[in-house]
């Protein structure tokens, strides 16, 4: 990665700094993603995804706005990229897996808020994100407080849209969604200085959709009994998808699907037959955020599903693609947004349905509730899933942790006691 | 622990030390043994050093616990680092709850208050249960219940009723996470923290059970190891 260096002194990074960031993500790479056996070959590709993610795709990145076109930043999986890339917009996902520039951001904002703002905004802070100074336009979203407050912050310093995310989903508010929809469609024709077309909005909603099928593929392989394909490389895919440039992205993973399934046939899997069965439920876990999966498979289970935003929520429900004109094109759109289940919403009874309906198609033993510290909405919920789980039959533990590595020893002891449980 | 076909045979306790596996071979030098099973936060370095398999101190308490009192339904483990409830059925664990990061409420907090209000670990107990009153303690943080333990020194409150707050604070902290788990009958209190006996006397009196505390607390979990290791053995 060395040749980029002078690429991030360009964009004014902090370069010495950076390189021990980069250091530090590659040191916990290894020893938990790296550490593996018996991985599918088309794992390369993907661990060079997260790898170039500050290099190669930045360098991409960059072509992109030489020709014209823009970057926004993002930071839910509820903005939806389809409208964006109607006028050649590249969204990309900010989110922040590093405990590396939590200090960063601690220095400014209190410290009882979650990991996953306080790793983003650390990286803003501390000059190391290469995203923050190539984006555009960043688009906030109202979804837990944590990020409202913080949007209010950051919108002094740069261009920022944020969009309405509705708290319950009634007819009200299901119209005030789709509004907000039509309304980021302005934003983005307004930043881009071209209108979405109908015609190339059918084409990038097929794009996203072929990505979710090629997620939903994926996910579906992991219901064999070994899987082929561990939890932790499943993650690493995720945490690609929210990185990379989508087409290339789908005809990669759609080579690893197949590979899969050779594996499969040919009984090759990380995993012994009969291994204990995993879902992990709750909080995304994105790049830079190992630390759950990796306990959880070196305690010697796997972990077959994630009901998460880097798991079945940002892969479930395509958007329909039979619409024929432009507001029937966004209502479609809005309509499958609508329908993720963030636990910032009230009530949230298709969430809780959803994991006990997925754990149970997932054939899993267990389900590991996983709460990002401080995350008071995933946190809170976890007390109706874990009962819902129950009326199942289906035995939980909740990890409610942040990104250091302080508290390993004592979750390894309740990981492993949970799994012994699980006789 | 030592297991013979009649059961418990021998036991050696010892500090883990900073050198845990020289501790733990200088231990088993005395000993002939057939298979051993290591437990506790060590269990990992045990296994790649001697070669043996693990579990968690968790499943070894509640099958310790069973052992030792057949009806046992809820296990109080309070240990030098952490406190953890755990749900028996059978000699199975059921459900389990467990401090994280934190040494509130544990015997090393103890340990510290001890030394703060001039006492030792071992009479610490004592002392509270002889208090005319109790001085009530809100920090639960040992650093901070330490400056908090100094400064009602130095405003003339007996030590004793200082004592008694602390234990009582501790009882506080328990009673949430039983709150959490639930708790059924047997309950047995095991793990170093049971030799305190104004813990075990506050926790019948805050249950209105009576608790059943095993002569030689701080073993249990190593008996359920043992005990599992003779199993696997057969
Ligand atoms: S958890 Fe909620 S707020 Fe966070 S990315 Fe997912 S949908 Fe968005
Ligand atoms: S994990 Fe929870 S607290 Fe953190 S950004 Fe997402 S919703 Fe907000």
């Amino acid at each position: 990665m060395a040749n980029h260096e002078k690429m991030w002194q360009e964009l004014g990074l902090d370069v010495e700094l950076h390189n021990e960031l980069l250091k530090s993500i590659d040191r916990t790479f290894q020893q938990t993603v790296g550490a593996q056996k018996n991985r599918p070959e088309g794992m390369k590709y993907f661990d060079n995804v997260l790898h170039e993610s500050h290099g190669g795709r930045v360098a991409e990145l960059l072509d992109v706005k030489a020709k014209g076109n823009k970057v926004i930043g993002t930071f839910c999986i509820y903005v939806p990229d389809e409208i964006a890339m109607a006028v050649d917009i590249t969204p990309i996902a900010l989110c922040g897996g590093t405990n590396f520039s939590v200090p960063y951001a601690e220095k400014m904002f209190p410290r009882d808020i979650c990991p996953l703002v306080k790793s983003t905004l650390g990286l803003a802070f501390s000059k190391t994100c290469p995203y923050a100074p190539i984006k555009n336009m960043a688009v906030g979203e109202t979804t837990c407080d944590a990020k409202k407050k913080t949007w209010e912050i950051l919108a002094g310093k740069v261009n920022f849209h944020v969009m309405e995310v509705p708290q319950k989903k009634e007819e009200p508010d299901i119209k005030l969604w789709h509004k907000e929809v039509r309304e980021f469609k302005d934003k983005v024709e307004g930043l881009a200085g071209k209108k979405v077309e109908s015609k190339r909005l059918a084409e990038t909603i097929e794009i996203m959709n072929d990505k979710r099928r090629a997620l939903q593929k994926l996910n579906e392989l992991r219901k064999h009994d070994p899987p082929p394909i561990s939890g932790l490389d499943a993650l690493v895919v995720m945490q690609a998808a929210l990185n990379d440039e989508p087409v290339r992205f789908t005809e990669t993973l759609n080579q690893l699907n197949d590979e899969l399934e050779e594996r499969i046939e040919k009984g090759i899997s990380p995993f012994t037959k009969g291994v204990k069965r995993i879902m992990i439920a709750g909080c995304p876990a994105v790049m830079g955020n190992w630390k759950v999966h990796w306990l959880v498979e070196t305690s010697g289970a796997a972990i077959v599903g994630d009901e998460t935003c880097t798991g079945s929520r940002y892969f479930e429900n395509l958007v329909d693609e039979t619409a024929k004109d432009l507001v029937g094109q966004l209502s479609a759109l809005a309509e499958r947004y609508m329908k993720i289940n963030c636990a910032c919403f009230t009530p949230n009874t298709d969430r809780i349905e959803g994991v006990v309906k997925k754990a149970k198609e997932s054939n899993v033993q267990g389900v590991v509730q996983y709460i990002l510290q401080y995350c008071h909405g995933y946190n809170v919920e976890a007390i109706r899933v874990d009962g819902a789980l129950k009326q199942a039959n289906i035995p939980s533990l909740k990890i409610e942790t942040d990104y250091s590595e302080e508290d390993v020893g004592p979750l390894r002891t309740r990981v492993e006691a949970f799994l012994e449980r699980l006789g | 622990m030592i297991l013979n076909n009649s059961g418990l045979s021998d036991f050696r306790i010892t500090d883990t030390g900073t050198d845990p596996l020289t501790n733990s071979r200088n231990i088993l030098k005395d000993f002939k043994f057939d298979t051993i099973v290591a437990t506790g936060y060590g269990r990992h370095l045990a296994k790649a050093h001697l070669g043996c398999p693990v579990i968690t101190e968790i499943k070894a308490y509640a099958l310790g616990a069973h052992s030792l009192f057949p009806q046992c339904r809820t296990v109080i483990d309070i240990g030098g680092q952490d406190s953890k409830i755990i749900k028996v059925k059978d000699g199975l664990v059921e459900d389990f709850e467990m401090n994280d990061r934190c040494a509130a409420g544990t015997g090393k907090f103890l340990e510290v208050m001890a030394h703060t209000l001039g006492y030792t670990l071992n009479n610490l107990g004592e002392e509270a249960l002889k208090a005319e009153g109790s001085v009530p303690i809100s920090s639960m943080c040992t650093v901070f219940a330490e400056s908090e333990v100094i400064s009602l020194i130095a405003r003339g409150e007996q030590p004793r009723n200082i004592a008694l707050g602390l234990h009582e604070s501790i009882l506080n902290r328990l009673m949430s996470m039983l709150g959490r788990v639930g708790f059924e009958d047997e309950v047995v209190f095991a793990g170093g923290v049971a030799k305190n006996r104004c813990i075990a006397a506050l926790l019948g009196k805050r249950l209105r059970k009576k608790i059943l505390i095993p002569q030689e607390p701080q073993i249990v979990g190593a008996l359920g190891a043992a005990l599992l290791s003779d199993k696997q053995r057969r």
